[in-house]
Formats: C-alpha cells, sequence, structure tokens
C-alpha cells in the first residue's frame, strides 16, 4: 500500500515564477490496484509519478509504503522495489547494447553489482522465452543492439525489463504517447497481461481516455494538483468514455484552454 | 613515400634499413603505450560519454611517479602499480568534484589537470628528471637475460606490447562484468541506472578512476622508455588518446572480428605512424602540435559525418 500525506510542492520557490503545485494532497493506493490518472497538462499527474520515484523531493508531508517511512529515501534507493517505463522509449533501455545484455542488467536489479559475468549463461533461455511471449521475433535478435529496434520494440522490451524482478509498484509515465496507435495498442494489451500476471500494483498515467476507462481498476483525475474524480471497483466500470471526455473539457474550458 | 636523405645522413653509420627499422620500432614503442592511454580515454569519451581533460595530468603523474621512485632505487616492476592506484586516485578525485560538487564535466577535468601541474612538480622535484643509468621495466638483468642477442632491439617492444595486451585484456574482462555492464549503461542512459536501484554517481566515479589509472599506468612505461621526466610530457594527451579513439573506430567500425579495446590501440598505432611519416618527410617536431590539432580537427568532422550517416541507417529502418 502507498500512502502520500499531506505533500505539499513548489516549483521555483521565491521567484516571479513561483507555482504552487500541491498543497497538503493526500492519496492512497492499495495493494494490488492499477490505477489510470489522466488529467490536462500541468496537472500534477508526472510530478505525482516524480514523487513516488524521489526524482523530484517534496517541499513536505510523507510518503508511506506499507507504512513506512521512504520520503528521505534516495531516488536510486526507492526504484530498487519500483519498475518505471517513461514516455520516451529510449529511456527504459541501453542503445548500445544487446537486448541480452539489457535483459542480463534488468534481471539483477536489486542485487550487487560487482564483478561476476554480466550475462548469465543459464538465463538466456528464460530471456528468450519471456521475449517470444511478446510475438515481435526479439527472441531470434538476442545479439543486435536495442539502438536498432523500433520505437515499439523498444518499449515493449523497456516494459519487460521493468517488471523482470519482482517490485512493488510499476510506474507508466504516459507509457505508449510516443507509439503509433496501433503499437500503442499492443502495448497498453501487453501492459495489462504482465500487470494481471505479476498481480503488480500499478499507476499509469495516459493522455488517453480510452486506455484509462477501458484497463485497470481505478480511475483517477487530476486537476491542478488536486484529484477531482476517483472512481474504482463498480462505478469505474459503469464509466464510460464519453463521460470522462464531457468532465475534462469542462474543466479545461474553466482553465481557459 | 619518398624518405629524405638527410635523415639518414644524420646518422651515419647506420643503413638505410636499419634506419627504417628503428622509426619501425619506436613507432610501434610509443603507439603501443599510448595505447593503453587510449583505453583509459576510450572509457571516459565513448563509453562515460565525459571529455575528462584530467588525463593531461594523469599521464605526467605516471612518468612523475615512475621516475623518482626509480631514481630512488625502487624496483621499476613496482612503479607499475603504484601508478595505476595514483590514477585510480586522481580519477576519483576528478569523479567526486562533478558528482559530489555538481561541477560541470570539462571543468572538473580543468581543475584536476590544474592542480596535477604543481603536483607532478612537487612529486618530481623539478621540471625535467633523467633516469638514464637506472634499471627500468625494459632494461634489467631479467629482459637483459631474456632477450640476448640479435633480439635486444626488440625487447622494449616486447615488453611494451604483453602489457598492452593483458591491459586490453583485463579492461575487456572487466567490461563483461556486471559492474561494467552498469559503466556501459551510465553513458548510454543514466536513467536506466537509477532505474536499476543504483547510484549512477558513483559509477561515474568508478569509471573515471579506471580511465585514469590507465592513463597514469601509460605515462608511467612512456617515461620510462624515454628514460626521463618532463613536465611538458602531459601537453596535448587528451588529444593524441581521443585521436587514437576516434581513428580507430571510425576505421575499424565495420570489423566485427576483434572488439573496440583492439581498434582504439590500433588507432594509436595508426596515429603514431602518421605522425612519424609527418616528421621523416621534413616537418619539425615543433610543428607537430598544429599538425596533431589540424588532423584532430579533420578526424572529428569526418567523424561525425558517420555518426550522421549512421543515425540515418537506424532511421530508415525503424520507419520500415
Amino acid at each position: 500500500m502507498l500512502t502520500l500525506k499531506q505533500i505539499s510542492k513548489h516549483y521555483n520557490p521565491g521567484s516571479v515564477n513561483e507555482l504552487c503545485l500541491f498543497r497538503g494532497f493526500d492519496f492512497t493506493i492499495e495493494e494490488g490496484e492499477f490505477v489510470s490518472v489522466v488529467g490536462s497538462n500541468g496537472s500534477g499527474k508526472t510530478s505525482l509519478l516524480n514523487i513516488i520515484c524521489g526524482s523530484i523531493d517534496v517541499d513536505g508531508g510523507c510518503i508511506l509504503v506499507n507504512g513506512q517511512d521512504i520520503t528521505g529515501q534516495k531516488d536510486y534507493v526507492r526504484q530498487r522495489k519500483i519498475g518505471r517505463v517513461y514516455q520516451d522509449p529510449a529511456k527504459g533501455t541501453c542503445p548500445s547494447m544487446t537486448i541480452l545484455e539489457n535483459m542480463s542488467l534488468a534481471d539483477n536489479k536489486g542485487r550487487h553489482y560487482g564483478l561476476g559475468k554480466g550475462v548469465n549463461k543459464g538465463r538466456v533461455s528464460e530471456y528468450r522465452e519471456i521475449l517470444s511471449q511478446l510475438g515481435l521475433g526479439l527472441e531470434d535478435k538476442l545479439h543486435t543492439q536495442v539502438g536498432a529496434l523500433s520505437g515499439g520494440q523498444r518499449q515493449a522490451l523497456a516494459l519487460l525489463m521493468s517488471t523482470m524482478t519482482p517490485v512493488d509498484f510499476l510506474i507508466l509515465d504516459e507509457h505508449t504517447a510516443a507509439l503509433d496507435p496501433k503499437t500503442a495498442q499492443i502495448i497498453m494489451e501487453l501492459t495489462d497481461k504482465i500487470v494481471r500476471e505479476k498481480q503488480v500494483t500499478t499507476i499509469m498515467v495516459t493522455h488517453n481516455l480510452r486506455y484509462a476507462v477501458e484497463y485497470g481498476s481505478r480511475l483517477v483525475m487530476m486537476h491542478e494538483g488536486t484529484v477531482i474524480l476517483d472512481k474504482s471497483g463498480e462505478e469505474k466500470r459503469k464509466i464510460d468514455t464519453e463521460e470522462i471526455m464531457r468532465i475534462f473539457n469542462r474543466i479545461s474550458v474553466e482553465c481557459g484552454n | 613515400m619518398q624518405i629524405p636523405d638527410r635523415v639518414i645522413k644524420n646518422q651515419p653509420g647506420n643503413s638505410k634499413e636499419r634506419t627504417k627499422l628503428a622509426l619501425l620500432l619506436s613507432v610501434l614503442e610509443q603507439g603501443l603505450i599510448y595505447g593503453i592511454m587510449g583505453l583509459g580515454v576510450y572509457i571516459t569519451y565513448k563509453i562515460l560519454d565525459f571529455p575528462d581533460l584530467t588525463v593531461d595530468g594523469s599521464f605526467p603523474l605516471g612518468a612523475a611517479i615512475a621516475c623518482i621512485l626509480i631514481s630512488k632505487g625502487i624496483p621499476a616492476i613496482l612503479t607499475l602499480p603504484v601508478c595505476f592506484f595514483a590514477g585510480a586516485f586522481v580519477g576519483m578525485l576528478t569523479g567526486l568534484i562533478h558528482v559530489k560538487c555538481k561541477v560541470r564535466d570539462l571543468l572538473s577535468g580543468i581543475i584536476m589537470m590544474t592542480a596535477l601541474y604543481t603536483v607532478n612538480l612537487r612529486i618530481a622535484g623539478r621540471a625535467n628528471l633523467p633516469i638514464y643509468n637506472a634499471d627500468n621495466i625494459f632494461d634489467n638483468s631479467l629482459v637483459n637475460g631474456i632477450f640476448k642477442g640479435s633480439l635486444e632491439n626488440c625487447k622494449t617492444v616486447i615488453v611494451i606490447l604483453v602489457i598492452t595486451v593483458m591491459t586490453k585484456c583485463l579492461l575487456d574482462w572487466y567490461l563483461s562484468t556486471k559492474s561494467g555492464f552498469l559503466l556501459r549503461a551510465v553513458g548510454d542512459n543514466d536513467t536506466i541506472v537509477t532505474s536499476l536501484g543504483v547510484d549512477r554517481g558513483f559509477v561515474k566515479i568508478v569509471g573515471l578512476s579506471v580511465a585514469n589509472a590507465l592513463v597514469t599506468l601509460s605515462g608511467c612505461i612512456f617515461a620510462q622508455q624515454q628514460r626521463f621526466f618532463d613536465i611538458s610530457v602531459g601537453t596535448g594527451t587528451v588529444v593524441i588518446g581521443l585521436a587514437s579513439v576516434i581513428i580507430g573506430t571510425s576505421l575499424f567500425r565495420k570489423v566485427t572480428l576483434w572488439k573496440v579495446t583492439t581498434s582504439v590501440v590500433a588507432g594509436s598505432l595508426i596515429y603514431k605512424g602518421c605522425v612519424a611519416l609527418a616528421i621523416r618527410m621534413g616537418l619539425a617536431s615543433s610543428d607537430l602540435k598544429l599538425i596533431t590539432a589540424v588532423l584532430f580537427l579533420i578526424i572529428l568532422v569526418l567523424g561525425m559525418d558517420r555518426k550522421k550517416k549512421v543515425k540515418t541507417d537506424v532511421d530508415i529502418e525503424t520507419n520500415q
């Protein structure tokens, strides 16, 4: 369970551009939930993810994971238990290393990176097996540099790599936004499959309202640093894209967008 | 290639063939020594994507330490590990300045390079320290015992070859370990290193340490081959290193038979060969830095062109 308590976050404090994004922000995610987060630009979605991952510091409040306060923990310490996929497919993989080397790196996450062999040959057949489930033919390209793959292939690989080791949370930061509609659909279906199989608590930020409605067990809409809509369970199932679109348009108009 | 007569005339008693052989040996010796330095620059420039100017100070650091230790009568073989660890320490300092004090990469190197100038002078005690009469790693009872008679001319190059090959293999091994994988990852995409639960600053510090350890080792061997330390010996080291790396990696880009580290050493040999040819063709050694700079610019521009080409190749592939 993840709890954010009384989070406050200011950008550019003390300057004319000072912006208060969160003021006493509370948010809780239950074990095993798949939360889709939507909202316009600047509503605080990505900041929310960055605060959870420790990529940005908070000015006040605390972050609890299963009751343990992790607010002061360094980003890299926190991320041992977090899998994260970024919007940019280049961020989740190493382009100059091969698929095999990338997967070996991810496979060792949370453990010591010492002077042992980088690639564990005994695991290669398993990597092949995992890759073949993608149906992208990557299992035959183990020795291809990742930089030579297409954006969709790289994102699929990044998604696999982020969940190779057991993680408490899977964080998806608009991870289909840079892909063409067909590839985006494939990645989204793959995401759903992985989340179901691994039963991992997932937070997905997306601009695609249809994905937010179709996938996940809870839907959250954010606006100017607050949650303005939060539906889960039966309520979430009843909601449709048009209704969400209507609410979304209304807040955008209020904002003058 | 026409060889001007005066070079041969200047060395009376030598036949044309022997001069050629001496030149070839000197190119091989220096090319291999600078090859080790090139491997260090390869780590910072190509793997870490960190233009590290510390090498202009850490190369003479190796030379200074080697000469002072040898002049104090310490066995020459011990200078190698001492210089290696001294270089690692210096690289670590550059890394700490960059990571902990958040100074930009180029400036961190410049700070260390400047500081090392004084340090090197202090270590050697003066700006020029010859060790002509002392034993060194090429000239001692063991090496002289193995290489007798006609082999004597080649003993230096063989010893250097052994050290360079060993260093290259050690580096290859390191880059294939988990720690080496992280090093390659941090230059490629440092976000992923954080995602893997590792402090990326630490990985950069490790990389800079390994790189400067190699550069200092190279300076140590260079001083023993030249049999003196001079404070100006490090000037332009980084340019020679970068030239070797870029020549090696772009010329042998398509060669899959050997590893990139081999290409870097080969690049260094080619570079030294070109410089020797330029001098043979009548250029004074005082012109060398200008030639190096111009040559480097040309290589850099050609290298960029290649990079662009590679990128478009990938783009086309992606769009298909």
